[in-house]
């Protein structure tokens, strides 16, 4: 009987009788006994920790894709970047972890004020000046920006340029049922957005992704001046490390800016939880999804922190509320500013820098091999794809014998998507390095790679 | 001095010297400071204006913060001192289910095994997390009584728009779309939020005079435009809907769905499941139910399970035993889709799977007892000073109502709660529902003893009695907490959202 309760049998019963009652079954007397449970949930019943501790040990060791016994080569908005233990011990603290939704301020001004320096952050590397207290992940703050732009034009056509991350425009495509949504996916050519190929007008968002899921980093004042042209949104899905060097959103002329802050001190996690980066312009503030922190003072005229401008929520909005989203990934964002805190202004922009330099030095080695070619002419960031001469996943699974995980294959990321962004696309493999890759892992994944080319 | 930045060193706010204000890290930063460390590469360090063409550089250095670590460990600690937790006290704050969160739950989190495992590489590579993604699966349909579910809904309402969702695909794949989707007017506002963002109408129906539907009003609000209901059961009154088989009924009838919002699943834990009540779709909150802790607003997670006629439209691709001791990912047949960019929020995931395996069939089923118990003693307990507005039995929470302090002494809900934080207990769910007056909602949860309640029932009782003698000073509580009663509207007013909007 292993459990976290602390009611002693005699207190049971004492509380029962307090209750004027003798069975616990008492308590619930009044549910109908025709849909009762008559023999309890069809469950075993409950293990001590160790053992269900030997359950997961079964688990964890049946995870072959674990580090550091193979090393991570693989991107697509999810990074392998350094979290140091200053972060972890940090963001690992109980009162961070176990608190609830800030709704009593004066004793939440912790979480408030740690979301405050979030949001100044994020609004930082975004280059606008409000960003929320975070949404679910990249995705969700994608098809958040959409909701904004239809509600701030009144239109539902929306142009998302096949360069944005395909399972954020799979996650669009999914909402786009319920909202109306016409998600036009505007194809690439050589890993650049042809925004010439779609027809614009009555657009209420262009969608543009900087640098785009191949790593390219495209020219963004086309998307601007065809949003500005046809007085939609220009939404620019981020990458927020390359964000510490790269022109931001801002300074591109994004009204909205969306990001996956994963990379910012959470692990790769088999995907979640992650981060959900917002940031907008000032006009589209009463439009925002979400909480958002202010400051304010107290009775006693001292700064203070607390949730503010709630009237768009849906708590009070209800079926009229900006969004949906209620629980939202605080404690991502708290880790967020943690590790941009430790990262500091000149930190954030090495290990950008050292991404960018891991990523072309290993491009420059494989595309020495024979056989494996780049898969756009275009200039690459921190992520590239590669074309092989065999199926990605064959590639890939070989590699993965020698203890490489050697990126991700362009057709699983595609799978069941309206489009192809390239061309032959299952013989396409996406690669990343982080600053954690060194120049022997690099070797290392070279060499893994010609073998499984040959 | 090289800069007027603020010391990080000087423990000035809570708990040490009590009320001072913390610094923000940028007051904090002084330029050439650093705290980061990087891995020794042997990477080329080639210029990165070599690698990137000029026009896309930034030609300004984002400015961050500048603070050393043992600044940085410094504020993040004091920033942790200003805030209420689960782990310091009681935090009875109803619809939120803030139980005692397992360290070890956190501890399996913690395995590189599980979260160092990136969410492309393939399925061969990940078969622990396929098993587990599917054990789970299976023990949440256990739970619910469902027969299949999604685990990649992030949150709650993530989830609720996921079930809307798969009711749109439902009644789309019988040629029968339809355009309202009922709510009672005590449910959560993620309800009404996320049905239109399903794309439906909402039509409110009352509650009647005993806090639950009001069934001859839902009867009349049928028709075969009715897509379905969404339902909290218990409601959030934390009353059992206890006509819900004639609701389920009348529903079925007019050819809709019964939607279960999983809010207040930790009632009924091995006491009644939604699939037995008649429920087709149910999301679950496992940061509620399951203990994975809230992290101060997330993250959650919420799995929608539903009944055999709707598995083929659950969001995909979704981890499946393919063979025995063999695991993949398989798109159900008429898949609504990908809700999340990988699948779903796999650590809490992880986490509620270890809180299940602990508390077993057994173990869930006293929860919800205890939970039960320890809501109905509070309510039974606080009758002469807080009384229920219904008054009687409730499940895991129950509402009371500040409504004759408000008449006797000008005693707001707020002022009872904002008083409670003076006492060392969280304060309850204020003003929620809106259909009760001056509404306390209170929701112990079974991990708190009966001397804590007794505590609690104590400190209401002096708040009480402050509220006779002396009512001006509980509109001005509190004033022990690190920052007195914050004012809301000043900071709607006059927005500072970011420290470079605050001029400082």
């Amino acid at each position: 009987m292993a459990d976290y309760l602390p009611h002693t049998s005699d207190e049971v019963d004492e509380m029962l009788s307090f209750l004027g009652m003798d069975s616990l079954d008492q308590l619930f007397a009044h549910i109908p006994a025709a849909v009762r449970l008559s023999q309890g949930l069809d469950l075993p019943d409950g293990m001590s920790e160790p053992d269900v501790a030997e359950v997961f040990a079964r688990f964890s060791a049946a995870n072959q894709a674990k580090s550091p016994e193979m090393l991570c080569f693989a991107g697509a908005g999810a990074y392998d970047h350094e979290v140091p233990a200053v972060v972890k011990a940090l963001a690992g603290r109980s009162e961070f972890v176990t608190a609830y939704t800030p709704y009593q301020p004066e004793v939440a001004q912790g979480v408030l004020q740690a979301i405050f320096e979030y949001q100044t952050m994020v609004s930082r590397l975004s280059g606008l000046p409000i960003a929320n207290a975070s949404l679910y992940d990249g995705s969700a703050a994608l098809v958040e920006a959409l909701n904004m732009a239809s509600g701030a034009t009144g239109r539902q056509r929306m142009l998302v340029s096949a360069g944005v991350h395909p399972h954020w425009r799979a996650v669009a495509r999914t909402f786009a049922v319920g909202t109306g949504h016409e998600i036009v996916e505007v194809p690439l050519k050589d890993g650049v957005t042809d925004w010439g190929s779609v027809v614009a007008a009555g657009a209420a968002a262009v969608v543009g992704a900087y640098p785009n899921y191949l790593g390219v980093m495209e020219d963004m004042g086309g998307a601007k001046r065809l949003a500005v042209a046809n007085e939609a949104l220009f939404v620019l899905a981020c990458d927020p490390v390359a964000a510490g060097v790269l022109k931001t959103a801002g300074q591109w002329g994004a009204d909205v800016f969306v990001g996956e802050g994963q990379a910012f001190g959470t692990s790769v996690s088999f995907g979640g939880p992650y981060l959900g980066l917002f940031a907008c312009s000032l006009e589209l503030i009463r439009r925002l999804p979400g909480r958002i922190v202010g400051e304010t003072v107290d009775s006693n005229d001292r700064r203070a922190f607390v949730t503010t401008l709630r009237a768009r929520e849906q708590d009070i909005r209800r079926e009229k509320a900006t969004s949906n989203v209620c629980t939202n990934q605080t404690l991502m964002a708290v880790t967020a500013a943690i590790q941009l805190g430790w990262l500091g202004t000149y930190g954030l922009r090495e290990v950008a820098t050292r991404c960018a330099q891991g990523a072309h030095f290993l491009f420059d080695e494989v595309t020495k091999i024979k056989g494996v070619e780049p898969v756009s002419s275009q200039p690459f960031f921190r992520e590239f794809a590669i074309r092989v001469p065999k199926k990605a996943s064959k590639v890939l699974s070989r590699m993965a014998d020698r203890g490489i995980l050697g990126g991700l294959s362009d057709a699983a990321l595609n799978a069941g998507g309206a489009m192809d962004a390239v061309a032959n696309s299952e013989r396409v493999i996406l690669v990343s390095a982080t600053e954690r890759r060194t120049r022997s892992d690099i070797e290392q994944y070279v060499k893994a790679l010609r073998k499984a080319v040959d | 001095m090289s800069s007027n930045a603020l010391p990080g060193g000087r423990a000035a706010s809570a708990p040490i010297l009590g009320h001072e204000i913390e610094p923000t890290v940028f007051e904090m930063s002084v330029a050439g400071r650093s705290a980061y460390q990087l891995r020794t590469t042997g990477v080329p360090a080639t210029p990165l204006d070599e690698l990137v063409p000029a026009a896309h550089l930034n030609p300004e250095v984002v400015a961050l913060a500048e603070v050393s670590e043992r600044d940085l460990v410094a504020h993040y600690t004091r920033l942790t001192h200003r805030q209420f937790s689960v782990d310091l006290g009681a935090y009875p704050l109803g619809s939120c289910t803030m139980k005692y969160n397992p360290k070890f739950c956190d501890a399996v989190a913690a395995d590189p095994g599980l979260n160092s495992v990136h969410p492309g590489a393939p399925a061969e590579l990940t078969q622990g997390w396929l098993e587990l993604l599917v054990t789970l699966e299976e023990k949440l349909c256990a739970v619910t009584g469902m027969a299949a579910a999604t685990l990649q809904p992030s949150a709650g309402a993530a989830g609720e728009l996921t079930g809307l969702l798969l009711m749109r695909a439902f009644h789309n794949a019988n040629g029968d779309p339809r355009s309202r989707v009922l709510i009672p007017d005590s449910a959560h506002g993620t309800n009404p939020a996320s049905v239109t963002l399903g794309g439906y109408e909402v039509t409110t129906i009352p509650s009647n005079d005993r806090g639950l539907v009001d069934l001859a009003a839902l009867k009349a609000a049928l028709g075969p435009d009715v897509a379905g209901i969404m339902l909290t059961n218990p409601n959030t009154v934390g009353l059992f809907e206890e006509e819900i088989t004639e609701i389920a009924a009348a529903v079925h009838d007019a050819g809709g769905l019964l939607y279960y919002d999983g809010a207040n699943l930790n009632a009924i834990l091995g006491v009644v499941r939604p699939g037995d009540m008649g429920f087709d779709i149910v999301h679950m909150n496992l940061h509620k139910t399951f203990a994975t802790p809230h992290g101060g607003g997330g993250p959650g997670a919420g799995p929608v399970a539903v009944s055999a006629r709707l598995a083929q439209f659950l969001p995909g691709p979704k981890a499946t035993r393919v063979e025995k001791d063999w695991y993949d990912w398989v798109k159900p047949a008429k898949s609504i889709g990908r809700v999340h960019a990988w699948h779903g929020n796999a650590m809490v995931l992880a986490r509620a799977l270890a809180y299940i395996e602990v508390h077993g069939g057994d173990g869930l089923t006293r929860v919800a007892q205890r939970a039960v118990l320890n809501a109905n003693w509070l309510r039974s307990r606080l009758s002469a000073t807080l009384p229920a507005a219904y008054d009687r039995v409730c499940m895991h929470e129950c509402v009371l109502t500040a409504a004759p302090l408000k008449a006797k002494y000008g005693v707001r809900g707020l002022d009872v709660a904002k008083g409670l934080l003076e006492e060392g207990f969280h304060s309850p769910t204020v003003y929620f529902p809106l259909i009760v007056d001056e509404a306390l909602m209170f929701e112990p949860t079974e991990t708190e003893s009966l001397q804590t309640l007794e505590a609690l029932a104590e400190a209401i009782e002096r708040i009480e009695k402050r509220a006779s003698n002396d009512p001006e000073s509980l509109h001005r509580a509190p004033q022990t907490t690190p920052v007195s009663r914050v004012d809301e509207a000043r900071a709607a007013r006059h927005l500072i959202p970011t420290e470079d909007a605050a001029s400082r």
